[in-house]
């Protein structure tokens, strides 16, 4: 076992070759944040007392979702054979949504941390970030965490992970985030086992960006892998891909608080802060060089995040709107990936419409405007991003349903993606028959194990936006785990239905669907609608229809008593509280025409409640 | 009254009122309420603020009661004194509860005479008590009459006794016409009143019910729809499914059938649920709530409005009983209306009454809304026309809709 180390490489100073950069690939609850602040308190850059469960993972919603969006680099020193280096854990997000994120992670850094669940195994979106890894040479490092839980099977995983990265079951280690154990035997191989990061000293600098988060007090905080070059205070940095140049007002290490440095060299890991505002001006991926001394090439790899799924964003009281649209402006100044355009809807007001990386994203960002600026917020159903070719030949690209044409429509392309499934061989038919109710094609089968098995579909990504990772939870009792990439596109019978309330349509219920599953979406819609639209003075018919076709229809009676009888004895007071809370309670409906909805209808009505209803049948 | 008190700034220990309430005070008639909180048997769906046990201590128990209410009787003379309020006789004075004749009449006359004593009383003036019909005699309808009271209103609820088992009330309903007899050979005129919608009530009960009533040629007759409110017994009954929820097409057609049969027997609605037999007989105390008249509320949890202040008592009569023997104010809290809340509760309360509301009343965006309700044949178009907004027999079942209508801002 190494002691704690004596005396830290200093930044700015230290050689490559005491260098160690690795990040952790895990799963969601497969204990990566709670190994991570094990090895803080190990290294001893975190007290015992100072810790905060999860120190990492700084946003509320990631510690209560117990995941990690945003990735940040701590730097720890550690003592092996008397030497002391330089450990760099960097952070990397484990959610499927943030695949690019992962990547740029992963190129800063010369080895991984593969951690898995000793009780559960492998899942598949670890697949493919350790796929990704070994696409980045990194050197492997398994590890089965969770060794302390009566359920764990080590033997067991053991072996899945010899068999899937080469190697002996006997090199994987085993570690307990929460006791301890085995850590820092990690510690010790990361120095070991890990290469050091190589560059040329001498060269212009190129650092390249793996992160950037704005800070309230501080703005783009930066976050860099440095390959050539060094980089220091106070001179002219500029993006290579934008050719922005700025100020290095601050440049230092997270230990894990940020510690200013007098630079960072070869193969360092640290923070820039130049004062600009908007993470856009520091795009990850990009690389940063000297102005004065500019690399002639940049480091590569940089690409433009592409939203997969739009929703549209809308304040439940339209005087929000103007606080929603600042609030969108701080959140991209965090979040790069996060675009969205002013949107106009008849039932809803002003708006926006926000292209999101995936599902998780949308929920987060949905979250974070909702606490943070205490906004309350509909958001419409999911969709993704069509290409319709009209008779003319002109192509459309629809990202909302009430773009999608009427009529002369040539064909219209569905975005798809490569899923890949893992789950205990007994859920296979369950899995193949989801699947082939979505529209995949199956593209193949293999056995991990004895009793574990990989699907791999080729399915519309509309198919598996709204609701199918919940259904495919509940029809393997949780066991199942998915991950999907972008993968081409389709042509398919899609047609648009709208929803009718009173003749009006609501487009915010728009939705483009497969033919097929066109007249199931208007008696869902119109029957929810019907329960969620409180009556009102009239009789309101609510419709679903394709073009001028109704497929679907309901109607709620016109309510007939609206009136409290009694007066009370005299508590007036009383009364008028009620009216008055009534009167808030009409704020809150927006409306269509002459109908009144609430505003509950409308998220209960975009809410998918599918999964829950066929879990208790 | 509702056994739950508003929210509100705390009231003065001496109980003295902010100068508004002295503004204008001549130009509002002032009334007198008495809040009686003892009841036989508590029935599932009361939640006003009474009690059955006879043990309540102190100044608070059944036969200390009238000697507590009447020290507040005095006690509000002498605030309305010091608060500046000109001294006015009572126009009105009304006995609530509770059950006000589950007290000797007696005791209930010692209480009017003595507000009599301190302010004087019109002449004509109406005095009102509530009774059940198990609790009243020839002889004590006659002791009432004697000190002054004019009216009587039995809580009848309904002829079926199925119902009024589900309402826990414990009268016969062949009590009714016989204490309707002696009431008005005591020289009272008499009103009653009736509940509709209670679970179980199919509209031929509520049929029966009203064409009961009616056939004791009643002066009056109010009609309330059963509210089931938090925290009763019949609201834990319809929560565990033991009785049907509420049905309010239900209570739609049992408000039109009442409309309908009260009408045909020669009374008129003079507000959403009270009809009178002529407009001299409308319950010129309860008007005055909707008018925003000026009367004082005795008893624990009672209500009070002078001038744009609210204000109530403490709820149990323990307390109440203990703040008047100290000589201190048993107002609990009160609110200051500022002119804009005046406005909107003058809205809320008058659109209730067949004498209607001035539309000059409502804001440019409540009239606004004016032509939209004609159109949906809520209010009469042709007084409308004149000026002021009548609810129509739709409007009226949909009153509360059609405030949240005209009080947009």
């Amino acid at each position: 076992m190494s002691p704690m180390a004596r005396t830290a490489p200093v930044p700015a100073a230290t050689d490559p070759a005491i260098i160690r950069n690795f990040c952790i690939i895990a799963h969601i609850d497969h204990g990566k944040s709670t190994l991570a602040d094990r090895m803080l308190q190990s290294t001893g850059v975190v007290q015992a007392r100072d810790m905060k469960a999860q120190y990492l993972d700084r946003m509320d919603i990631e510690r209560e979702r117990g995941i990690t969006i945003k990735s940040q680099a701590v730097r720890m020193p550690w003592e092996v054979d008397g030497v002391s280096y330089a450990l760099n854990m960097i952070d990397t997000p484990g959610h499927v949504d943030f695949t690019y994120e992962v990547s740029r992670s992963l190129a800063a850094c010369e080895g991984a941390v593969l951690l898995v669940d000793a009780a559960q195994g492998i899942e598949a979106q670890t697949l493919a970030n350790l796929y990704l890894a070994m696409e980045n040479d990194l050197t492997i490092i398994p590890v089965l965490n969770k060794i302390d839980l009566p359920a764990a099977q080590p033997e067991k995983y053991a072996a899945e992970l010899a068999n899937l990265i080469g190697g002996n079951p006997e090199d994987v280690l085993l570690v307990s985030g929460k006791t301890g154990v085995g850590v820092e035997a990690l510690l010790d191989k990361i120095v070991t086992d890990l290469p050091a990061p190589v560059g040329d000293a001498d060269a212009p600098a190129r650092a390249m960006i793996f992160d950037s988060v704005y800070d309230t007090y501080r703005g783009v905080v930066t976050y860099v892998r440095v390959v050539d070059g060094m980089l220091h205070p106070r001179e002219r940095i500029q993006m290579m891909s934008t050719k922005a140049s700025h100020e290095l007002l601050e440049i230092g290490v997270s230990s894990p608080e940020p510690t200013p440095s007098k630079g960072l060299g070869v193969g360092e890991v640290g923070y820039l802060i130049t004062g600009v505002k908007d993470v856009r001006q520091s795009k990850v991926g990009d690389t940063v060089t000297n102005l004065a001394k500019p690399a002639s090439e940049s480091l590569g790899g940089y690409a433009d995040p592409k939203p997969m799924v739009f929703s549209g964003l809308y304040p439940l009281d339209g005087t929000d709107y103007p606080v929603l649209r600042d609030a969108l402006d701080k959140l991209k100044l965090n979040d790069a990936a996060l675009v969205y355009e002013p949107e106009t809807s008849a039932a809803l007001g002003f708006g926006f419409r926000v292209g999101f990386l995936g599902l998780l994203h949308l929920e987060i960002v949905r979250e974070r405007l909702e606490r943070e600026f205490n906004l309350d917020l509909i958001s419409t159903a999911p969709n993704v991003v069509y290409e319709v070719t009209l008779e003319d030949k002109s192509v459309l690209t629809v990202t909302n349903p009430s773009e999608f044409p009427a009529g002369k429509i040539k064909e219209v392309r569905e975005p798809m993606v490569s899923a890949t499934i893992l789950a205990p061989n007994e859920f296979v038919g369950a899995i193949m028959e989801l699947c082939q109710g979505r529209r995949g094609q199956m593209k193949g089968m293999d056995y991990l194990s004895e009793d574990r098995v990989e699907l791999r579909y080729w399915i519309p990504l509309a198919e598996i936006v709204f609701d199918f990772f919940d259904l495919l939870k509940s029809k393997t009792r949780g066991y199942a785990s998915l991950d999907w990439k972008a993968d081409g596109e389709q042509v398919a019978d899609l047609v648009k239905v709208d929803i009718l309330l009173q003749g009006e349509q609501v487009d915010a219920f728009s939705a483009i669907t497969h033919k097929d599953k066109a007249y199931a979406y208007g008696v869902m819609m119109t029957s929810k609608l019907r329960e969620l639209i409180p009556r009102q003075q009239f009789e309101v018919p609510i419709q679903a229809a394709i073009g001028s076709r109704i497929i679907a229809r309901e109607s709620i009676r016109a309510i007939r008593k609206d009136v409290l009888a009694k007066c009370y004895g005299g508590d007036i007071s009383r009364k008028r509280k009620l009216l008055e809370k009534q009167k808030e309670g009409k704020k809150r409906m927006k409306m269509v025409g002459r109908v009144e909805v609430p505003q509950e209808a409308f998220i209960a009505a975009l809410t998918t409640d599918e999964s829950k209803d066929k879990a208790k049948k | 009254m509702p056994s739950t008190l508003p929210l509100g700034d705390p009231a003065p220990p001496d109980g003295i009122l902010p100068p508004q309430a002295a503004d204008g005070a001549g130009d509002r008639a002032f009334g007198l309420y008495v809040h009686i909180p003892f009841c036989a048997v508590r029935c599932g769906y009361c939640d006003f603020n009474t009690y059955t046990a006879t043990e309540l201590g102190g100044g608070a128990s059944q036969d200390a009661y009238a000697r507590t209410a009447v020290s507040e009787v005095q006690l509000a003379g002498k605030v309305l004194v010091a608060s500046g309020v000109p001294e006015r006789k009572l126009s009105t004075v009304f006995f609530g509860g509770g059950t006000p004749t589950l007290l000797p009449a007696d005791d209930l006359a010692l209480i009017l005479r003595s507000a009599i004593d301190q302010w004087g009383i019109e002449d004509g003036a109406e005095v009102t008590t509530e009774a059940n019909p198990d609790s009243v005699t020839p002889e004590s309808l006659g002791v009432l009459k004697d000190a002054g009271f004019t009216r009587v209103s039995f809580g009848m609820q309904s002829a079926v006794p199925h119902v009024l088992k589900v309402l826990d009330r414990t009268h016969t309903p062949s009590r009714v016409p016989q204490v309707v007899q002696w009431a008005r050979d005591a020289g009272l005129a008499v009103s009653l009143d009736l509940i509709y919608g209670t679970p179980g009530e199919s509209l031929a009960d509520w049929r029966c019910s009203l064409e009961t009533a009616l056939s004791y040629q009643p002066d009056h007759i109010s009609a309330y729809a059963l509210i089931v409110e938090d925290g009763t017994k019949l609201a834990a009954q319809m929560r565990r499914g033991e009785v049907p929820g509420i049905d309010d097409d239900d209570h739609a057609d049992k408000y039109e059938l009442a409309d309908q049969l009260i009408a045909e027997a020669g009374l008129g609605w003079y507000e959403v649920s009270n009809w009178a037999r002529t407009p001299e007989q409308a319950c010129r105390h309860n008007l005055a709530y909707w008018r925003g008249d000026d009367w004082w509320g005795i008893g624990p949890g009672a209500h009070s409005h002078v001038g744009g202040v609210r204000w109530w008592n403490v709820k149990h009569p323990s307390a109440y009983a203990n703040r008047l023997s100290q000589g201190l104010s048993p107002a609990a809290g009160r609110e200051t209306l500022d002119p804009e809340t005046r406005r909107l509760e003058r809205v809320m309360l008058e659109a209730r009454l067949q004498s209607g509301l001035e539309v000059s009343a409502l804001s440019a965006a409540g009239r606004h809304e004016v032509a939209g309700l004609i159109a949906d044949g809520l209010v009469e178009p042709a007084a409308a026309f004149r000026g002021r907004l009548v609810l129509t027999l739709k409007g009226r079942l949909l009153a509360d809709a059609v405030v949240r209508r005209i009080l947009p801002d």
